[in-house]
């Protein structure tokens, strides 16, 4: 009885030190030096380090300190597996309230959250996707990407490269732009070879890793020798491929070349930078939102990284840089 | 739907199968163990997490795989014996305990993979590798002796758990802390001890679950790698009404239909994806309405034992 009851007195002393120490901490005060120090907070759904949509986020933010000069520059902070809305709201809340500027709430299920608190804080920025929907609020930005033309360029090079005719695609939820990437994914594939059979699995969430193997591996079971697919589930689906030995990928939302560096063909990459940087220098002149965003292959935003260890035929990449400028132009209309 | 009934898809849905059932087999057959002796562990997919990320960063950094499934084992067993503390000796609730355990192993292996590891990498895990004689038998070779060794071990250990459990004093003993633990203290069985033990085995079977994943069949490490399969690992438990075979029948259901679905996405049959992935789910909750005899749970499942209390 004893141990229980001493054990139980530590644990309560354990709590209480806790609770002071973190209430000692020292409250974020603004920078007294002369060039005024951007903060910047922003939540996402899942890891900073999902090779995929939250990453995205993160490393443009992280390009643009480094590009500004640093820590002293711009403070970033950020809070991630947030899937759960209501613990996104009360980090959103928090920010919002410890005086960080932008608050960047990056998730498409954020935006009841972004809707409810954003008028109480107006002076603050809050930037929220991937959706279109700023709800007539003036410190509210949102923002998509076109991913459906990434993914038609990515469908050109695919079935330009694929010998079996048959290509396989693991996709995650059928929602978002995960939809509208394998959409414009299979107009780029007919566009080139209507006969091409296009074949596509949903595993039905986001994170489960195993089953996108799994899945993956049936393709490539069924004759597939091109995969794509996206949510940061697909680490699976690269593995598959890798094991394969001679299934050849295609990415989206980031730069996958370095979990495969040999099948890997090209990855369609979303650049946040330049929205950041243009949502940044509008609060210098006193606008704080109310534009809806599009990261697109014509404004930079969107980018298809070839991966330089995958020797690409030259008239495919001639054939790919083409579909590209053809969207750029306007030329080819790739629905979502 | 007669594409379906080809012997290459066949051959593919059901190698799919004993694929996916493995990280099912080691963790459920683990919790088993442990609830045959009276605690209920929920911390499963958390000690997953933990062995799937020590199992691949032990391997990782020495190059030997072998050292990793040895640290998987390992961390299995660290986190066994918190759990066994905090139930057993400290005689917590052990539903909530379990939670608990669950979200210390998903938020530490997170941590120690963005510090240690940083991004997602892949390794070259157990390779399949084929049995000589049975491998060359015309469908079932194909399906069940070309598979990995981890593969192997989550089948073999049906027959061995079964084994220990019903035909060793061992297995007795664990059985009669279960039922009845203040008779089984009466005839000087350590009550304390053998629930140390079951539940110290039962994780280091869901570390070895967890290195499955990591070792062998996705062969890299995510954040929350087992997105909840600990958790479909313990409703098995239940399925299985406690005994190895029950607790093989269910994995191997689910993972079928599992299997199945995603051929059936594959050759584009005409269902919605939604409901596909609903399918295994469903399945497993009509077999359970139909099948399972629900007598058979411990009688001293989830009740902590104190000597002259009972």
């Amino acid at each position: 009885m004893t141990t229980k009851r001493t054990f139980f007195i530590l644990l309560q002393v354990a709590l209480v030190v806790m609770l002071l120490t973190s209430a000692c901490a020292p409250a974020a005060a603004p920078t007294s030096s002369e060039a005024k120090k951007v903060r910047v907070a922003v939540v996402m759904p899942s890891s900073i380090t999902d090779m995929a949509f939250s990453q995205s986020m993160f490393s443009a933010l992280k390009a643009i300190q480094a590009e500004m000069g640093g820590e002293t520059a711009m403070e970033i902070v950020y809070s991630e597996n947030m899937f759960k809305v209501p613990d996104a709201a009360a980090a959103i809340r928090d920010y919002a309230s410890q005086g960080y500027e932008i608050v960047i709430a990056h998730g498409s299920q954020y935006g009841s959250s972004v809707q409810e608190i954003a008028p109480d804080f107006l002076k603050t920025t809050f930037a929220w996707g991937t959706d279109v929907n700023t709800f007539g609020m003036p410190n509210v930005y949102a923002y998509t990407a076109a991913a459906e033309e990434g993914g038609y360029v990515n469908g050109v090079l695919a079935a330009l490269l694929t010998k079996n005719k048959l290509i396989g695609v693991t996709g995650p939820v059928e929602v978002g732009d995960a939809k509208t990437y394998i959409d414009g994914f299979t107009q780029g594939v007919a566009a080139v070879d209507p006969a091409i059979k296009v074949s596509k699995t949903w595993t039905g969430s986001f994170s489960d890793v195993a089953l996108m193997t799994e899945a993956a591996k049936t393709h490539v079971a069924a004759g597939a020798d091109v995969l794509t697919g996206s949510s940061q589930s697909v680490v699976g689906s690269i593995g598959a491929a890798k094991e394969a030995g001679n299934v050849l990928w295609f990415g989206t939302q980031a730069d996958q070349a370095s979990l495969a560096p040999a099948l890997v063909v090209a990855s369609q990459v979303y650049d946040w930078k330049g929205m950041i940087k243009e949502i940044i220098k509008n609060r210098e002149s006193g606008k704080l939102g109310g534009d809806a965003y599009k990261l697109q292959l014509s404004n930079g935003g969107l980018m298809i990284a070839y991966n330089p260890g995958y020797s690409l035929p030259a008239d495919v990449k001639a054939a790919g840089d083409k579909a590209i400028a053809d969207i750029k132009s306007g030329a080819i209309k790739v629905e979502p | 739907m007669n594409e379906l009934l080809s012997t290459s898809i066949f051959i593919g849905i059901l190698a799919s199968a004993i694929r996916l059932a493995t990280p099912y087999l080691y963790a459920s057959i683990g919790e088993a163990f442990a609830q045959t002796s009276g605690v209920v562990n929920l911390g499963v997919d958390g000690i997953m997490l933990v062995g799937g990320f020590s199992g691949f960063y032990v391997a990782m950094i020495s190059g030997n795989l072998w050292l990793g499934l040895l640290a998987a084992m390992l961390a299995g067993l660290l986190m066994g014996l918190l759990m066994s503390f905090i139930s057993v000796t400290l005689k917590a609730e052990q539903g909530i305990s379990g939670i608990g355990l669950y979200m210390f192993g998903l938020g530490l292996s997170s941590l120690l993979f963005k510090t240690m590891i940083g991004t997602v990498k892949t390794i070259d895990g157990f390779a399949p590798v084929r049995i000589p004689l049975l491998g060359n038998i015309p469908v079932v070779g194909e399906i069940m002796f070309n598979q990995s060794l981890l593969v192997y071990g989550a089948f073999l250990l049906v027959p061995v758990a079964w084994w220990v459990l019903e035909k060793t004093t061992l297995g007795l003993k664990i059985k009669s802390v279960g039922q009845n633990p203040a008779a089984a203290d009466t005839l000087g069985v350590s009550v304390d001890k053998i629930r140390y033990f079951s539940v110290c085995l039962g994780s280091v079977l869901a570390g070895l679950a967890g290195a499955s994943l990591s070792l062998s069949l996705v062969n890299l490490f995510q954040e929350n790698l087992t997105a909840g399969q600990g958790f479909i690992a313990v409703a098995l438990v239940y399925f299985g009404g406690w005994r190895p075979l029950g607790i093989l029948g269910g994995a191997l259901l689910f993972s079928t239909v599992n299997a199945l679905q995603l051929w059936m996405q594959v050759l584009g049959v005409n269902i919605e994806s939604d409901v596909m992935v609903m399918l295994p789910y469903l399945l497993t909750i009509a077999a359970l309405a139909i099948a399972v005899n629900r007598t058979r749970q411990p009688a001293a499942l989830n009740k902590p034992f104190e000597r002259g209390e009972n």
